[in-house]
């Protein structure tokens, strides 16, 4: 899965020029975005800059206007997070898209179920696994995997979305803000996480306002401003200052489109 | 199956995983072990636990199967040798079957939020489709509408019984279509079909009702000695109807879809195709609903079920499935079925004017919805 060997491997996921209009507003303006496999890519900029837009485009939630998404250096055309599923690229939202009224394990297997007899769901085996997922990616979520997500805290209830994602994903992970609700020990938690995933030599992507957290756990940074990316850096070779820059617009390294 | 499995290093992850867990959450550390879980609610945590009131307010089903068993066990103080007896049971359960029928399978539309006015055009569309197929079939001079009760065949039931369930398929695959795919609010798509299918039906009967005896071993015959066929048929659609909402994938994608269709539509589940089932499911079940009416009461009544949808949705919502979706029970549909029936019954033999029991009625349909409204508030509180 891992293509260290290769002089310039494709990127595991990437955009290339997408433009995303909503009615008035231009959300990506001819955006390009590329994640490597077995990297951490933290894409950030400022409120309103169009993140949380190119992940629902990577995942196939929204069909850019133009421009492409590449899996692998090959385009692909999207039609519904199904086909990202099935490629192996998993997303945890912003809004995290969980069934409030279902359970931690119904909801990690929505639209996946384990089944018996074609038709019926064995809901024990997927129990069985789930509790097993939280422990091995340590998420530390024990709770009761019977009561409804609505009762769990928001951390709690993000636990369960990236714990979604980071089991089934086999290619890419697109992580939307997924440290926002959570506190210290989680948080730390989550960043060891992807770093795991990433040992797994899958592609991350990680989206984030903490600044200092994104130089901890990202080996790159692309920075997006007004629906386009502005900067791109490796992040060793920057600091917050420098990224602060780049968000506000003060700072550019990337060629117009 | 998952990408967790077949990691080389989950072995080690695992234990290094439920050592971190069990440090941090130290107060939890008999639940780390996560087979134990999995099997017992192990997760039981310390702020999971509601108090025995919190949980009987906040459960529909327990509230209002509670209420229930003290109607009967009152009923049967005040009217002893009369409420509680197994004929008076066999009698109450003979006048619900049809409803529950119904009921079931609405229960399954509003699990998804949605609802279906239609019942009634439904119940009568079925009622009428069987006459019509029973009266395409010839027997002797005339046709199999007008044969005895003692020499219809199985051959006039199956034929009646196809051309109920052919019109419950089309009015729901007209709601299904309406509501899933051309998006229209549910009240608004099912009132339409509601009325254009009675509509329909009172053009095909032109009026007025017609009789026929050919159908009715089908509702009071005994397959089962000492369990009359009506019941017996109510009892299996509850059972499927359990399995289809508890233990199946469908049921599972329908409370899904209930719950928050925005969401389930990132994970991939076909909201229009199964909205289109749902619909089609409560179509089926009115559909069945007229076969059994106009089989146990050996005539049409094509004026006859107006409120029926009405009655249907009390029983859903009274028996805890959520108005808003994404939470059902079969079983409180069940018990809320009863509930009307048993009040009604019971007020009449200990001679209380039946009507308090639309009041009575109406007041447990609040509190139960009002119940509902509990649950949801503090379960997103947190
Ligand atoms: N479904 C939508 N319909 C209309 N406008 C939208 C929609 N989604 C996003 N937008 C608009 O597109 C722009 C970019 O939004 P987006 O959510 O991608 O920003 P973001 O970078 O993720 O911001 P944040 O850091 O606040 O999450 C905003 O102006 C937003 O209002
Ligand atoms: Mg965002």
């Amino acid at each position: 899965m891992t293509s260290s060997d290769d002089r310039s491997p494709a990127p595991a996921l990437a955009a290339r020029s997408v433009e995303k209009q909503f009615g008035q507003v231009r959300a990506l303006r001819g955006v390009s975005f590329e994640a490597m496999a077995g990297e951490v890519t933290a894409l950030i900029g400022d409120n309103g800059a169009g993140k949380s837009t190119l992940v629902k485009c990577l995942s196939g939630v929204h069909r850019p206007d133009s421009g492409t998404i590449e899996v692998d250096g090959q385009p692909v055309h999207m039609t519904s997070p199904t086909d990202a599923e099935r490629m192996g690229i998993e997303t945890v939202y912003q809004d995290l898209a969980l069934a409030p009224d279902l359970d931690a394990a119904s909801n990690v297997f929505l639209g996946r179920e384990i089944r018996k007899f074609r038709f019926l769901h064995d809901q024990p085996a997927m129990r069985r696994q789930t509790a097993k997922s939280f422990a091995d990616l340590g998420v530390g979520m024990v709770q009761d995997l019977r009561v409804p997500v609505a009762s769990f805290s928001g951390g709690q209830r993000q636990s369960v979305a990236i714990a979604r994602a980071a089991m089934w994903a086999q290619h890419v992970i697109l992580l939307d803000e997924p440290t926002a609700a959570l506190g210290v020990i989680q948080t730390a938690k989550v960043l060891d996480l992807i770093r795991r995933v990433r040992e797994r030599g899958l592609a991350v992507v990680f989206i984030s306002h903490n600044l200092p957290q994104v130089l901890e756990v990202a080996d790159r940074v692309e920075v997006m401003r007004l629906g386009a990316r502005v900067a791109r850096f490796k992040s060793g070779e920057t600091d917050v200052e420098q990224l602060i820059a780049a968000i506000s617009g003060a700072y550019t390294n990337e060629v117009a489109a | 199956m998952s990408g967790v499995q077949d990691d080389k290093t989950s072995e080690t992850g695992h234990l290094h995983a439920m050592a971190e867990v069990a440090a941090i959450d130290a107060t939890e550390a008999g639940d780390a072990v996560p087979e134990a879980a999995a099997t017992e609610g192990a997760g039981m945590s310390v702020d999971t636990a509601p108090s025995p009131w919190r949980r009987l307010v906040s459960s529909p089903v327990v509230m209002t199967f509670f209420f229930l068993a003290v109607t009967m066990v009152l009923f049967s103080i005040l009217a002893p040798g009369k409420f509680g007896t197994t004929s008076n049971f066999e009698q109450l359960a003979q006048n619900v079957a049809i409803l529950t029928v119904v009921s079931i399978g609405t229960t399954f539309v509003i699990a998804t939020a949605g609802i279906d006015l239609s019942i009634p055009s439904g119940i009568v569309l079925g009622e009428v489709f069987a006459l019509k197929a029973l009266g395409l079939v010839t027997v002797g001079s005339g046709t199999a509408v007008d044969v005895a009760s003692e020499d219809t065949t199985a051959w006039y039931v199956v034929v009646a019984l196809a051309a109920s369930l052919l019109s419950g398929l089309l009015l729901g695959l007209i709601n299904g279509f309406t509501v899933g795919y051309m998006r229209i609010p549910p009240m608004l798509a099912t009132l339409g079909t509601l009325g254009g299918g009675l509509g329909i039906a009172l053009l095909l009967q032109n009026g007025v009702n017609t009789a026929t005896y050919a159908l009715n071993s089908v509702a009071t015959g005994q397959v089962i000695p000492g369990l009359s066929n009506l019941v017996l048929i109510g009892l299996l659609v509850v059972g499927i109807g359990y399995v289809g909402m508890h233990r199946a994938v469908f049921g599972r994608h329908t409370l899904a879809i209930g719950s928050s269709e925005e969401s389930a539509r990132r994970v991939g589940l076909k909201v229009e195709r199964h909205l289109l089932k749902v619909y089609t499911v409560g179509g089926l079940a009115s559909g069945f609903g007229g076969f059994l009416s106009v089989a146990y009461f050996s005539t049409t009544s094509v004026a006859g079920h107006s409120t029926d949808n009405l009655q249907a949705i009390t029983a859903v919502a009274l028996g805890g499935t959520s108005l808003f979706g994404g939470v059902a029970s079969i079983i409180g549909t069940l018990i809320g079925v009863w509930i009307p029936a048993v009040l009604q019954n019971g007020f009449i033999i200990i001679g209380v004017q039946p009507y308090w029991q639309m009041v009575a009625v109406g007041v447990v349909l609040i509190l139960a919805i009002y119940s509902d409204q509990l649950r949801r508030r503090s379960r997103s509180r947190r």
